[in-house]
């Protein structure tokens, strides 16, 4: 599997993976600490009425405007969640699962309002993306990594992801403190005048950034997955957040590479013929992880628990 | 809005003339209002607090005073009023103001050791990207030991007992360098040798020429602890130094005259009311 073929089917997608996986557990990581996880599995619903809308708008099912579209949306869920939260008195988690299943709920209907029927956009294409055909059939070996006209025919989607974990990376890097201690200590955050609700909706929108562009390369299933699998397993694994941060990129990087060779070669070494979903695999394989980790993680215990 | 210094006087005592613009108060607070929903938490508290004292505010259960002590810190926005500090608006003096939260309001189970709590202490010095040096590890270390911590640096806070707990958040105060300490009930739920561990810290902060001002829950401890008392119950009843201050008549107003004991002259007043 080493040869042209793998260059040109299976290391794309294998990259994408990956990278949309870091990308969401990246952001993960605070979320979990702020018990605001499911913000995720939020956004990947909600961005399906903004796709629907873009697409009626432009016609066509153009990467930027339908990108614009999902941005657009979860925007207006999180300021919504937000706002349902302060005005209601609502617990987040209630106000987030009102939001996103009224949203997610509109853009099934908008679907089926629209003539989609001659363009591939449906509600299976957003659950589990389309991994595998994210191929890149110039590539004739590893030498076309070095090949300037052959890269030019990569998958889009590899660098749009690869541009949004930069930005996804780079920002959480320079508010690396501000967001600890935010996290950590919202009253003290405060106190040393750091702009604490400007911090949680930055927090937010950059989930959104992650979840929007590898929502568009790999589908909600894997978004939803890595945005809790990764950095709860890594919780498991220390006591310190910084390594809890690599563990998760670890973890996540593991669920991409196994899920995918274990989707596309695992049913043949069984003997049977067809391939599995990648995006199915990579997130059963991220759940098998945290599984593991549950039962194994040095630090699993509650704190309180542990021996001193 | 701005407090309206004509209104009659309260039926209570009137808390002293509050020269809150002086630059010599360390927290001044002139007509704060904060309500949580319909309810005023704190209504209409005009308060000086005096500069290289240690203050203790007391008044029963849902009197405010957790709430005075966050809107002073600009943790909660008030509905009305005004803070200063040395007769500046607080914006400008947070660099000053160290803060130790009630012991509840923290996630025990948040991936830091001791040691990392204490450096949050520093953000002030360390900004967004300066890198953690050994003098920061050294002074947060000393910090740790002069609450007797040194030696649970690394490890994680939610494998500490409370008493350990809010040692370490009186370590990251005192890593803060500041001039003025805030600390919401730093006694409730810790064993005996921690609470003679933070007073003895906290006397030497005052010794220092520090200000303390600590909210406070056990009445009888009170003459010992502290040099001066604020009784609050949602409106301010009086401010000034424990001798005078600390009446029976006072805490009649505080709490309702709902204290079984007498705290002021016998001890043994502990959660009276």
């Amino acid at each position: 599997m080493m040869g042209a073929e793998f260059v040109a089917l299976s290391l794309p997608p294998i990259l994408i993976g990956t990278l949309a996986a870091i990308a969401c557990a990246l952001p993960g990581n605070f979320l979990l600490l702020r018990r605001q996880a499911l913000i995720g599995d939020a956004i990947s619903h909600v961005v399906l009425p903004g796709i629907v809308l873009a697409f009626l708008v432009t016609g066509t099912v153009a990467a930027w405007p339908m990108m614009l579209g999902a941005g657009a949306a979860a925007l207006v869920a999180v300021l919504m969640i937000e706002t349902i939260r302060r005005l209601g008195r609502i617990e987040p988690g209630a106000a987030m699962g009102v939001v996103f299943t009224t949203m997610f709920a509109a853009g099934v209907l908008l679907l089926e309002q629209s003539d989609t029927s001659g363009v591939h956009l449906d509600v299976q294409h957003a659950l589990y993306g389309n991994l595998e055909s994210l191929i890149w059939l110039e590539a004739t070996g590893w030498d076309s990594l070095w090949d300037v006209q052959a890269l030019a025919a990569l998958p889009p989607e590899l660098p749009r992801i690869a541009l949004t974990l930069l930005v996804v990376a780079v920002v959480m890097l320079l508010s690396w403190r501000p967001l600890v201690l935010s996290t950590f200590d919202e009253g003290f955050a405060r106190t040393l005048g750091l702009p604490v609700r400007a911090i949680g909706v930055g927090l937010v929108s950059l989930a959104a950034l992650a979840a929007v562009a590898a929502f568009d390369a790999v589908g909600s299933i894997i978004v939803i997955a890595m945005f809790i699998c990764p950095p709860a397993a890594a919780r498991l694994m220390t006591d310190r957040l910084g390594t809890q941060i690599w563990w998760s990129l670890g973890f996540a990087t593991l669920s991409a590479v196994l899920g995918y060779v274990l989707a596309g070669y695992g049913p043949l070494w069984l003997g049977g013929t067809h391939a599995l979903s990648a995006a199915g695999m990579i997130a059963s394989v991220s759940g098998v992880i945290l599984l593991l980790a549950a039962l194994f993680g040095p630090c699993r215990a509650p704190a309180g628990q542990r021996p001193g | 809005m701005k407090h309206d210094s004509t209104r009659p006087e309260a039926v209570r005592p009137a808390i002293p003339a509050t020269a809150g613009d002086a630059p010599s108060v360390p927290l001044a607070i002139s007509g704060l209002t904060v309500s949580y929903g319909d309810m005023p938490a704190v209504n209409d508290v005009s308060v000086a607090f005096r500069s290289g004292a240690m203050t203790a505010i007391i008044g029963p259960n849902g009197a405010g005073k957790s709430t005075l002590l966050k809107s002073a810190l600009g943790i909660v926005t008030p509905l009305s009023g005004q803070v200063t500090c040395w007769g500046r608006p607080l914006a400008r003096q947070r660099h000053r103001i160290a803060y130790v939260p009630q012991r509840a309001a923290i996630d025990w189970e948040f991936p830091a050791r001791a040691l990392d709590v204490v450096l949050m202490g520093m953000y002030r010095e360390l900004g967004l990207l300066r890198r953690v040096r050994a003098s920061h590890l050294a002074r947060a270390m000393s910090c740790l030991a002069r609450v007797g911590m040194e030696d649970f640096a690394d490890r994680q806070i939610g494998r500490l007992s409370g008493g350990q707990q809010q040692r370490v958040f009186l370590a990251r105060a005192l890593a803060q360098g500041a001039d003025l300490y805030m600390l919401d009930e730093p006694f409730a739920g810790v064993d005996a040798a921690t609470e003679r561990a933070i007073i003895a810290v906290l006397k030497e902060i005052v010794a220092e020429g520090g200000t303390v001002i600590a909210v406070h829950h056990d009445l009888a401890t009170v003459p010992g602890y502290f040099d001066r008392v604020f009784l609050m119950n949602v409106h301010a009843i009086a401010e000034g130094p424990v001798a005078t201050a600390f009446s029976r008549e006072n805490l009649d107003l505080a709490y309702g005259g709902r204290l079984a004991q007498d705290p002021v002259g016998a001890a043994g007043a502990r959660d009276a009311y």
